[in-house]
């Protein structure tokens, strides 16, 4: 009986197997549903020192003293479940977890989650051709990104990794400023200072990517402390790759959102991939879900491919986050597609077979159509139309981005400070003078004047 | 490494500077009291002396009414002003909750809520990181590394996060209202990890600004300027002076401007620069010359690092024509080199003497071999009389 019960504990958390095994019936019963109940109360308390009581009277964790030397046991090869709100046909699979989103919502869904591909196609060729230095497509991720945007506040302050610009895209990104950033054009908001894809919006809360890894992670739980103390109803999203959870700063990141209460929603898309890193190369434990009871964070693993799904957890994450202040965690499984990056061949490191599956199987955008189309909410004619139309507007956005010219070298030495310093204005000085010196040695005339 | 730094520092600290910690003694100092040879004026005792003489500056006038503080309870009072008068700011690193381990926060929690002075983890990577969050999402915050000898771990949030911030985002978003101040320098037995000068290290790095004050009132005008400056700032702080260092210093709330050096002593014949104790080296190092040599030192406090004031260093050593500059950290890679370099660009003609640099030397910061480490009057002095007789 008892051997039964730790199975289940394991099936639900992978914890806690010593004390069940040395107790049978009843009592690991209990404890089962005390596990099942598993919640973090949202400041922790230290037990009152009493020395009268005999149990342990540690600082550091309230337990009980058992008699048996017994080591807790990692469970890894029956982890935390992976909730799913449909099927792979669209089919939805508990009707109580349905949520029942408005016609106009999913196609919303659908047609943000298209135009992101189509873009993605365009700048990944563009990439090969030439015509931008470097780009990171989003295959396969499309679904991670759209219902976890959908489900936040427009305030919700948004800090990522850098696979996330269909997060962008839901917000209202014009396809001009992603094609600007991209060709680090004259019309950037970046002013053409960082790589592709480092996208960022003032107006949209989506602060901007840089490429040092999990770096985000911390920075979003001191802009959660902040948002807090503005007392506005805003919360914060914190999202990054499984490899980038590896970092100091993960741990950190986790660790102070937990102890100073802060209402931010950790989303880990765990891809399988860190350019060609598998994750058993990454981690040993069960993924990263598991590590979040360990920071006494509130934690999910939901099918990422599963727009309905991501949308549902992230949606009662941010309602929790905000009312409790506290940190939420989801890991959205889900599958890498395509490259790591232009500058990757991932066939070196894996599987045609593994990746067709994912694209041809299990794809996000694949899902939700058959959704749409067991409703009757999107035909072979609306789906030609789409394409046609979306691929139009992305391909003008491409022409128009192309002919600009780049920003003013100027531009080269502003905002490293708020203002101007005397050496760097000197050398901005020097620069010019140089240049106008030898300037047919420069490509003055790409540039803006 | 942090708790067994607290109770190492403040035991010995209290010992040897002579200021009663009776009300907080921590496990340190007691072990200490027992021990004989502390009871005993012992050689253990003598060389440990102070290898500079503190003298407080003349009174402040223009910034209305004085108080008497010492260094920490004038860095005290500036965050005490910044927290009555911005209630955006928060306070937060290890320990700072019960007033951290060098007294900067005392009193501060109960003041205005635990909200806004609180506790981290122990992580310095998390608390710069937490703060520049904290910065972009508007606030002002003010992070403390315990000793400047752990910002390490946060050197990645530091150059390629803070400094970076406004420049990568085209100014979208920036942690202009982030300040980091963190204990520095030697304190006469801190040995490695409790010693360390790291400004150079950072003077690399565009973006950020490093200010070092050398005495309370200082300290005070230059924190509310790096507070109230729109760039990520790193406060370093001379643990040394934390109590040994008492002047009067104005109650309420007034900047020293940044990247503006100051001359405390003119003169005609040497430029001495330096930041932090080793101005009250170089200061006695300029008598010294007058009564040894008959020289006019001209003594220059440099408070800025990063972005530093080339116009009233070149200045004074186009006047003089003879430049030394000190510091405690080690010399090569060291900030005197930037300084040496850009003087030499711009005063070359006006150079009399090969500019002299006299700095730490280029190992770890020793603990037992410390008086023969540092950069102390009377390795300066040697320095000046070769340059005048070159």
């Amino acid at each position: 009986m008892a051997a039964v019960t730790v199975s289940g504990i394991h099936k639900m958390y992978g914890l806690c197997s010593h004390a069940v095994r040395q107790t049978a019936g009843l009592r690991a019963a209990r404890l089962l549903q005390q596990h099942r109940a598993f919640r973090v109360s949202a400041v922790h308390q230290q037990e009152p020192f009493d020395s009268s009581l005999e149990k342990p009277q540690f600082p550091g964790a309230s337990a009980e003293f058992v008699d048996e030397l017994e080591f807790i046991q990692p469970n890894v090869i029956s982890g935390i479940p992976v909730y799913r709100v449909m099927d792979r046909q669209g089919n939805i699979i508990n009707p109580s977890q349905d949520p029942q989103l408005s016609k106009e919502t999913v196609l919303n869904f659908y047609q943000k989650m298209t135009m992101l591909n189509t873009m993605d196609r365009i700048l990944y060729e563009s990439q090969r051709q030439g015509r931008i230095s470097f780009y990171m497509t989003n295959y396969g991720e499309e679904g991670t990104h759209i219902g976890s945007a959908a489900a936040l506040d427009q305030n919700d302050l948004v800090f990522g990794q850098y696979r996330e610009a269909g997060v962008l895209m839901y917000r209202g990104f014009p396809l001009d400023l992603f094609m600007a950033q991209c060709y680090a054009n004259a019309d950037d908001l970046g002013k053409g200072r960082q790589m592709p894809v480092h996208y960022g919006s003032k107006d949209l809360n989506f602060v901007t990517i840089s490429s040092p890894l999990a770096t985000q992670i911390p920075q979003a739980a001191g802009a959660a402390y902040a948002v807090k103390r503005e007392n506005m109803n805003r919360a914060v999203i914190c999202y990054f790759g499984e490899g980038a959870a590896s970092e100091g700063d993960a741990h950190a990141g986790f660790n102070f959102s937990a102890t100073l209460e802060c209402p931010l929603i950790f989303f880990c898309r765990n891809n399988g991939y860190a350019i060609s890193t598998p994750t058993n190369e990454q981690y040993r434990g069960d993924g990263i879900a598991a590590r979040g009871p360990g920071y006494g964070m509130l934690s999910i693993r939901v099918d990422g491919n599963d727009v309905f799904a991501v949308y549902n957890a992230t949606k009662e994450a941010r309602r929790r986050a905000v009312a409790e202040n506290q940190p939420f965690l989801i890991e959205a499984m889900t599958y890498r597609i395509g490259h790591h990056s232009t500058s990757d061949d991932s066939s070196a490191y894996r599987s045609v077979d593994e990746v067709n599956y994912w694209d041809k199987q299990d794809h996000p955008i694949s899902r939700l159509r058959h959704y749409m189309s067991t409703r009757g909410w999107w035909s072979e004619d609306d789906e030609r139309t789409w394409r046609k139309q979306s691929r139009k507007k992305v391909m003008e956005a491409f022409e128009r981005a192309e002919k600009r010219l780049k920003p003013n070298p100027e531009l080269m030495f502003t905002d490293v400070y708020h203002e101007m310093t005397p050496s760097l204005d000197k050398q901005r000085q020097a620069m010019f003078k140089h240049v106008q010196q030898y300037k047919e040695h420069y490509p003055l005339d790409l540039y803006d004047k | 490494m942090a708790a067994a730094a607290r109770f190492f520092i403040r035991g010995a600290n209290s010992k040897l500077i002579g200021v009663g910690t009776g009300a907080h003694s921590s496990f340190g100092a007691t072990l200490l009291k027992l021990s004989p040879s502390c009871n005993s004026r012992s050689k253990t005792q003598r060389r440990h002396a102070m290898h500079f003489t503190y003298q407080p500056d003349p009174v402040p006038t223009q910034y209305g009414p004085t108080q008497k503080m010492n260094f920490f309870q004038s860095v005290t009072s500036a965050l005490d002003n910044t927290l009555a008068n911005d209630p955006t700011a928060v306070i937060f690193g290890e320990d700072v909750a019960f007033g951290g381990v060098f007294r900067c926060t005392v009193g501060l929690r109960d003041k205005y809520g635990k909200d806004r002075v609180f506790n981290t983890p122990l992580c310095e990577q998390g608390i710069v990181g937490f703060g520049i969050g904290v910065a972009v999402a508007g606030a002002t915050a003010i992070a403390e590394i315990q000793f400047a000898d752990y910002i390490y771990p946060a050197f990645d949030q530091l150059v390629n996060e803070a400094a970076k911030y406004r420049y990568r985002s085209g100014n979208l978003f920036d942690c202009g209202n982030l300040t980091i101040r963190a204990p520095w320098g030697c304190v006469g037995h801190g040995s490695l990890y409790h010693s360390q000068s790291p400004e150079a290290f950072f003077a690399h790095c565009p973006g950020l600004k490093v200010v070092i004050p050398r005495g309370p009132v200082q300290a005070k005008g230059l924190l509310l300027a790096c507070i109230a400056d729109q760039n990520p700032c790193i406060f370093f702080e001379p643990k040394i002076l934390y109590r040994s260092a008492v002047g009067q210093v104005p109650v309420e709330s007034y900047t020293i401007p940044l990247s503006q050096a100051e001359v405390l002593q003119e003169g005609s014949d040497v430029t001495l620069v330096a930041w932090g104790t080793q101005v009250h080296v170089i200061k006695e190092v300029a008598n010294l010359a007058q009564e040894k040599l008959g020289l006019s030192c001209e003594v220059i406090d440099l408070q800025t690092i990063l972005p530093w004031d080339t116009e009233t260093i070149c200045k004074s050593v186009v006047k003089t024509g003879r430049l030394l500059i000190s510091h405690e950290a080690p010399v090569t890679g060291g900030f005197a080199a930037e300084i040496s370099s850009t003087v030499q660009e711009e005063c070359f003609l006006n150079l009399e003497a090969p500019i002299s640099r006299v700095c730490g030397y280029d190992t770890p910061f020793p603990h037992i071999f410390e008086p023969f480490y540092i950069p102390d009057k009377w390795k300066c002095f040697d320095a000046i009389k070769r340059m005048i007789n070159y």
